[in-house]
């Protein structure tokens, strides 16, 4: 049972004790996209995010507390640089990480209590904090990092949702912590729209039947 | 007056057209697209309804203009992107189609080609078109409309009827139509006629004569950007200033302007361009020598270009005909279910072998099978056959011109399948980018009408606009690349002469 819960297949009520359906099993089937059918189906939108916001975009999905990088464009300012397709992002200290775990609640489970990885001295550590940073993340319909990761880079990521409103990945622009936040870290508004436009322009895609190659 | 914000691509491709406004950045700012029926009278026909890609063209302008709430003054000028060798005839009074166009994929012209190859002239059509003589090209099309209606050749002969292809048709319509429009056609264009001579860049009487076409039919040949004339309706005023075959476009919107430089379009079938800058070079390899582009008052730029036939369709075959897949995307994630091919290749040549082989009669094969084979390792197969082929282009390229390519440009469907790409840049040796638009055909055709009118001021402008998106680096072993080559060209030869020794 308890491995079950782990996975996401099913929760327990915490007054109750009762077992249910959890979203884990579902994902399995309609929630599931396949990774290289996401970037295909992101390519045509994520090239437009990096040339409007001057950043740098990646895609990823959700395994266990991490966030995997499916899809990689590079910022547009002729600079060298290295598309890290195939690595994974800690859950709780990136912007793509934080909006992959809200929509999957069950993930925050999967923390140990104590003793998150700290990478900077804004990494949200504690699991009441982290739980906290969700929900914001899941009712503004957006997550941002400032400075969680490596102090100087910042992001700001939106929900990729498939058919049946499950999130099957998600959009973020990375790059220099002032370009992406103000001061207060306060993730900048123009940004943030572009971000939530190219997540909903993916899911678009996603829904429609795809001819030809 | 404020100046022009935008300029307009109009590509009419195989299935749609599309009107697209980029801005100067040459970020797409706004998009209407409308599809085109096909039609298939009998087996190898496609024909297109000229008419009714007018008519398109005529809804999707005001579409794209109204989307960002644009007026003719916000446009700067209009160019066009085109389908290659699909021809039109057209009544000059009336501007009413003689009948439906004839598109480039269309074979009915392969025995009129096998007979007028018997002709004692044949020998001598490469060196002056820069093609081979064969039907995949626009004169044995028309010859074939003039021979199957001998009214329509009488009117040909009287100059009563134009011929074009399609941006011929299109610029003739969008200055002004049966009310004074220029019946010109575009150089590039005209490259793939097998009636231009490729040194003189004008039409060959000796050409013509060969397929017997009467010279009153032909539009008058121009640079591919210049002032063609000026639109009408809701582009009123609006210099038409450029126009490009697809490929040339794609060339273009990838500004590839220097020697040397290369784009690959990876779509159903691939198209390589190898830019070889005012040198024609004349391919002993099966390559075709083609314009790339020319400006206004300046030599043309010439381009050597090699297409592989089965690139994504392979990838179509193995999930619609195998099963073995549900989406394209997925034959990546299958492949990476395994570390190699396994010792399995698949050769492609599902209506025999194009450039650089050209063997007809070849027919595909999977190498090499053994009961170790998974569906993975065919996955592999699948995609590594698109690499080879690009290799042997290359290869072609390479002993033909003494030009060495230090990256290749992609765009295409393909270039979101990683594994592909940098399985390409290992068995080429080079680096593959990828630009950041990837409508590169468009972007192109825009290019070269903005350019034309000062709305960018030169190619070095155009240059800093391509941003990479994208970029994978050789890493495979020399010794394994150099077997797995031998391995492959070894399949390749299994696969010639298949038709020839078996029954139907």
């Amino acid at each position: 049972m308890r491995t079950l819960v782990e996975v996401g297949f099913i929760d327990q009520d915490r007054v109750s004790g009762r077992y249910g359906l959890a979203s884990g099993l579902t994902d399995l089937s309609a929630g599931h996209v396949d990774p290289n059918e996401l970037r295909a189906r992101s390519m045509n939108w994520a090239d437009p995010l990096a040339a409007r916001s001057g950043e740098a975009v990646r895609v990823g999905v959700r395994t266990g507390t991490e966030a995997l990088i499916v899809h990689y464009v590079f910022r547009p300012d002729h600079s060298q640089q290295q598309a890290d397709v195939g690595a994974q992002l800690p859950g709780h200290a990136t912007a793509l990480g934080k909006v992959l775990l809200a929509h999957n609640p069950a993930a925050v489970a999967l923390f140990p209590a104590r003793g998150v990885t700290s990478y900077t001295a804004r990494t949200i550590t504690s699991r009441s904090a982290l739980t906290m940073e969700l929900l914001q993340a899941r009712s503004q319909g957006y997550a941002v990092e400032f400075g969680e990761h490596r102090p100087d880079q910042a992001g700001i990521a939106a929900p990729i949702f498939g058919s049946g409103g499950l999130t099957v990945g998600a959009v973020e622009i990375h790059g220099d912590l002032d370009r992406i936040c103000d001061p207060s870290g306060t993730a900048r508004p123009k940004l943030v729209a572009q971000v939530v436009d190219c997540a909903r322009a993916v899911a678009r895609e996603l829904k429609t039947e795809r001819s030809g190659e | 007056m404020p100046p022009p914000r935008f300029v307009m691509a109009i590509d009419q491709g195989t299935t749609s057209t599309r009107a697209i406004l980029f801005d100067h950045s040459g970020q797409l700012v706004s998009v209407a697209q409308l599809e085109h029926h096909q039609y298939f009278p009998k087996p190898g026909w496609v024909e297109h309804d000229a008419a009714e890609i007018w008519r398109n063209v005529g809804r999707i302008i005001p579409r794209v203009l109204k989307d960002v709430g644009a007026t003719a003054a916000d446009i700067a000028a209009v160019g066009i992107a085109n389908q290659r060798e699909t021809i039109v005839v057209w009544d000059r009074m009336t501007g009413v189609p003689a009948r439906r166009a004839i598109v480039w994929q269309d074979t009915r012209t392969d025995t009129l080609v096998d007979s007028l190859s018997q002709l004692p002239l044949a020998a001598e059509i490469q060196a002056r078109s820069g093609l081979p003589l064969g039907s995949y090209f626009s004169a044995p099309r028309l010859r074939w409309m003039l021979d199957e209606n001998p009214r329509l050749r009488e009117r040909a002969e009287r100059g009563e009827v134009l011929f074009g292809t399609m941006e011929s048709w299109l610029i003739w319509n969008l200055t002004g139509g049966t009310d004074g429009g220029a019946h010109i056609t575009e150089v590039t264009n005209a490259s793939r006629t097998l009636l231009m001579n490729i040194h003189t860049l004008n039409w060959d009487p000796a050409l013509l004569s060969f397929f017997d076409i009467p010279a009153a039919i032909l539009p008058e040949i121009r640079p591919s950007m210049g002032s063609y004339g000026l639109g009408r309706g809701p582009i009123a005023g609006v210099p038409i200033a450029a126009a490009l075959g697809d490929q040339q476009a794609a060339l273009f919107g990838q500004t590839c302007f220097a020697a040397g430089e290369a784009k690959c379009t990876y779509g159903t079938g691939s198209f390589l361009l190898l830019n070889t800058g005012h040198e024609i070079v004349t391919s002993t390899h099966g390559m075709l020598t083609t314009v790339a582009y020319q400006l206004a008052g300046e030599p043309a730029i010439y381009a050597l270009e090699g297409s592989v036939a089965i690139t994504g369709s392979l990838v179509q075959w193995f999930r619609d005909g195998l099963g073995l897949i549900r989406t394209a995307a997925e034959i990546e994630t299958l492949a990476r279910t395994v570390d190699d091919n396994g010792g399995c290749y698949i050769v492609p040549a599902f209506y025999g072998l194009f450039a650089p082989h050209w063997r007809p009669e070849a027919r595909g094969i999977i190498a090499g099978l053994t009961s170790y084979i998974t569906r993975g390792h065919l996955a592999r197969a699948v995609l590594e056959a698109t690499g080879w082929q690009t290799r042997e282009l290359l290869d072609a390229m390479n002993a033909d011109s003494s030009l060495s390519l230090t990256a290749l440009k992609v765009d295409g469907g393909m270039t979101s399948d990683n594994l592909l790409m940098q399985f390409i840049a290992d068995v080429l040796d080079v680096p593959v980018v990828r630009p950041m638009m990837a409508e590169t055909v468009s972007l192109g055709a825009g290019y070269a009408a903005g350019l034309a009118v000062g709305y960018w001021s030169d190619l070095e402008g155009l240059r800093r606009n391509w941003h990479l998106a994208a970029e994978w680096l050789p890493s495979m072993d020399p010794g394994r690349r150099d077997s797995e080559y031998k391995n492959w060209l070894h399949a390749v030869e299994l696969t010639l002469g298949w038709t020839s020794n078996t029954a139907r």
